[in-house]
């Protein structure tokens, strides 16, 4: 099985994190897999998109073109992403930074309103996570149980509430979409 | 038991450099390669190695000169237009049969260009890119994996035949992290009785120079390097063949390129056309031989570049001009999609079963 995930949102809404944490998952998981940023000036702010693949077999091009699951943080990424879908294909949407509904009707959408839910209960700056969350529970593209020991890759051990406070929002997300 | 890590590609090759032996790192940063200078800049002081950015490209690569004459392994790293700047360096290097790694992360060009991936430096690489008659060992890496393999066989190579040798790579192999298996890997040794070590009172000093005013000298000089690289073409070709022998369209590729072309003949082979994948491994010595006996059953071959069409040359060439040869690329940073590179698949294809 091979998994094509396009994230894309904007500079700072976590994009490489959230493309990282999946990599760094599949890692643990001892699947094949590749992260490719997109790293012109849009990492100082603008659009931002992540490719990540995960697979069985070796992965041939990193970019992806044709996503099996797009996850879109903001408008102009719906936008540009949404057609590229492959049929049959997943959308996870942040409903409330986007204002407009998926019109594709080949696909299955997920709308978790996830930085109002990231202001609300107090996680502020990590909607990335709380719509990973939807995305996990939903697609079973890394097991929930490797979280943990993925979450420690990205967050240093320096910073144990940054750890907890993620993997709390992850959990936030299983419940919305 | 190593362990597999993830790893940015330019990380991969710093971490692939020291774990062979190099300790002398010279350069100056530019995206998308910034990553390698970063990650020398944190190791090199704790193993006691040397970091140094220079105030320039041009003097990043004559403190290489410096080093790699003094006999120590050696490298720097920039991205097209920084590579152009060393360019006159490289050519003494040349000239002077200085062992050295340079990477080159390209970038679009030319000028300053952008700092999307481009490989349209294929001719400055595999021409040698500075003046006189020389070549460079070039070396082009597919993956995170072979960042770091390509890395150590670069300086072994470099040292082995005393020729200065270039990683080819691009922006995605650069930024992309993949799993990487980093074994202990301390390359093969090799003596260097030239270098300038100093002579303990005990032998002849040695010269390492590039100029002579005497053609009969400076010609035997051109002529004894040449037989070197002739060894190099004998011994040190590299590539990697998929699904290539029944293939009737054959595409070429290297690095990025490959990578595409690999999922394209996938799905073209999904469909019942019969595709299949040639991607260099070493860009001098192109493999030549190889693809000229592929050509022996394949019917079309498709060089698939982001330039304007550099490596198809050294195709035609390599095959003599017995099959069609066409251009699947995008340039400027882009880069084709597979969908792009099936479309020239089948295109190929139909003008094999029309008969065309």
């Amino acid at each position: 099985m091979t998994k094509n995930i396009l994230i894309a949102g904007f500079g700072g809404q976590g994009v490489l994190f959230t493309g990282k944490f999946l990599a760094y998952a599949a890692l643990l998981e001892d699947r094949q897999l590749s992260w490719l940023p997109s790293y012109g000036p849009e990492m100082r702010g603008g659009t931002c998109n992540c490719s990540v693949i995960i697979s069985d077999e070796p992965v041939g091009s990193p970019i992806v073109t044709e996503p099996d699951i797009l996850i879109a943080m903001n408008r102009p990424s719906l936008d540009k992403f949404e057609p590229a879908v492959v049929p049959g294909g997943e959308i996870y949407v942040d409903s409330s930074l986007v204002d407009r509904k998926v019109e594709r009707k080949d696909v299955t959408v997920h709308y978790v309103p996830s930085t109002a839910l990231s202001t609300e209960r107090g996680f502020d700056g990590i909607a990335n996570m709380i719509l990973l969350g939807s995305v996990i529970e939903h697609s079973a593209v890394i097991d929930k149980k490797d979280i943990p020991a993925a979450m420690a890759k990205v967050v240093s051990a320096k910073h144990k509430d940054l750890y907890e406070f993620n993997i709390k929002a992850i959990e936030l997300g299983y419940e919305f979409g | 038991m190593a362990q597999k890590v993830l790893m940015k590609g330019n990380e991969a090759i710093a971490e692939a450099a020291i774990s062979c032996g190099c300790r002398h790192y010279f350069g100056y940063p530019i995206t998308p390669q910034t990553e390698i200078a970063a990650y020398m800049a944190k190791r090199m002081p704790k193993i006691g190695g040397t970091f140094l950015q220079a105030e320039s490209e041009i003097a990043a690569i004559n403190m290489v000169i410096g080093a790699a004459s003094a006999g120590v392994r050696v490298m720097t790293s920039s991205s097209s237009p920084g590579i152009s700047l060393k360019g006159e360096g490289i050519s003494y290097m040349a000239g002077c049969d200085l062992p050295a790694l340079i990477v080159n992360v390209q970038r679009g060009g030319p000028g300053l260009g952008g700092i999307q991936p481009s490989q349209s430096d294929y001719f400055q690489a595999t021409r040698g890119g500075g003046h006189g008659d020389y070549h460079l060992l070039v070396l082009a890496p597919a993956s995170v994996q072979e960042m770091a393999a390509l890395t150590v066989r670069g300086f072994d190579l470099a040292d082995k035949y005393r020729i200065p040798c270039m990683l080819l790579a691009d922006g995605t192999m650069g930024q992309m992290m993949e799993p990487v298996l980093l074994e202990e890997s301390t390359g093969e040794k090799t003596e260097k009785p030239w270098a300038l070590t100093g002579t303990g009172m005990k032998r002849k000093h040695n010269i390492i120079n590039s100029l002579s005013l005497t053609p009969d000298e400076l010609e035997r000089w051109n002529l004894d390097r040449y037989r070197r690289y002739a060894e190099i073409e004998k011994n040190e070709v590299a590539y990697e063949e998929y699904l290539c022998d029944d293939a009737d369209v054959v595409t070429v590729g290297f690095g990025i390129s490959a990578r595409v072309a690999k999922n394209a003949v996938k799905a073209a082979r999904a469909e019942g056309i019969k595709a299949g994948m040639f991607r260099p491994i070493t860009l001098w010595p192109f493999p030549k031989e190889a693809l000229l006996a592929r050509a022996a059953t394949a019917r079309e071959f498709i060089s698939v570049e982001l330039s304007m069409g550099q490596m198809i040359e050294d195709v035609e060439l390599a095959i003599k001009c017995t099959r069609p040869v066409t251009l699947c690329s995008r340039v400027g940073g882009m880069i084709p999609s597979p969908a792009e590179v099936l479309a020239a698949i089948r295109a190929a294809d139909a003008r094999i079963k029309g008969g065309i």
